[in-house]
């Protein structure tokens, strides 16, 4: 499983050419049903705290990964 | 959201963790969580809110919309083994059904449990009958199964 470090704090424009070249290499790797769900790791808020999270942690356990528009609208 | 929230202890039961991602920050994440989702929901969203910032976990999963600087709204089942079972991705303007989420986490179960020796046709629910597919299936499904059955 091929690993992605997002760091917060980057701004969308700010991407370097490595990392617009990372991204379509993920691209690549094609997101689809049966195949491997690309890894990632990236902070977030949980249980109170701020903390990384990382999908491949969760490996043995089913996960349900939900991406919504943005925080205060409804999902 | 916060209907994913309201039944997690019954998703947890089915060894479901649940992963939400935005390009909010976590920090907006925790003034969310505080000044509102508390409030719908009793001690808040109990599933870690992730941070997906500029998008990039978005673009990878084919849901980051670059023009609006969003993530739609994609929903991803991921089994044990780390693989995509299945993907519903939905403009912005309508929302989920986690009745749905749920049927298809069930069926998922159920075929992985029997090694696929058994299927779960269209509309199928726990207590209703599975396919077992194989020769002796092959132009027969009539028999065994009708389309009321998937209602």
């Amino acid at each position: 499983m091929e690993e992605m470090v997002f760091e917060c704090g980057k701004s969308a424009g700010a991407k370097t050419i490595e990392e617009k070249q990372e991204i379509k290499e993920a691209i690549m790797a094609t997101v689809k049903v049966g195949a491997k769900a690309p890894d990632f790791q990236a902070p977030a808020f949980y249980k109170g705290n701020f903390q990384q999270v990382k999908l491949s942690d969760f490996l043995g356990k089913w996960v349900v990964l939900c991406f919504y528009p943005g925080d205060f609208t409804f999902v | 959201m916060t209907a994913v929230a309201a039944k997690y202890e019954d998703l947890k039961k089915l060894d479901v963790e649940v992963l939400s991602v935005s390009v909010d920050s976590q920090f907006v994440h925790k003034v969310w969580q505080t000044e509102e989702l508390s409030k719908m929901v009793e001690g808040g969203v109990p599933f870690p809110m992730v941070s997906d910032g500029a998008g990039k976990i978005g673009s990878v999963y084919g849901v980051y919309d670059e023009a609006a600087g969003v993530n739609v709204r994609g929903r991803f089942i991921i089994d044990p083994d780390g693989v995509i079972q299945a993907i519903e991705i939905l403009t912005p303007p309508v929302g989920r059904n986690v009745s749905e989420l749920f049927r298809q986490i069930q069926a998922f179960r159920l075929v992985r449990k029997t090694n696929g020796a058994e299927v779960a046709p269209s509309g199928w629910q726990p207590g209703k009958p599975t396919l077992k597919p194989g020769p002796e299936l092959v132009g027969k499904v009539w028999e065994v199964w009708k389309p009321d059955l998937a209602f």
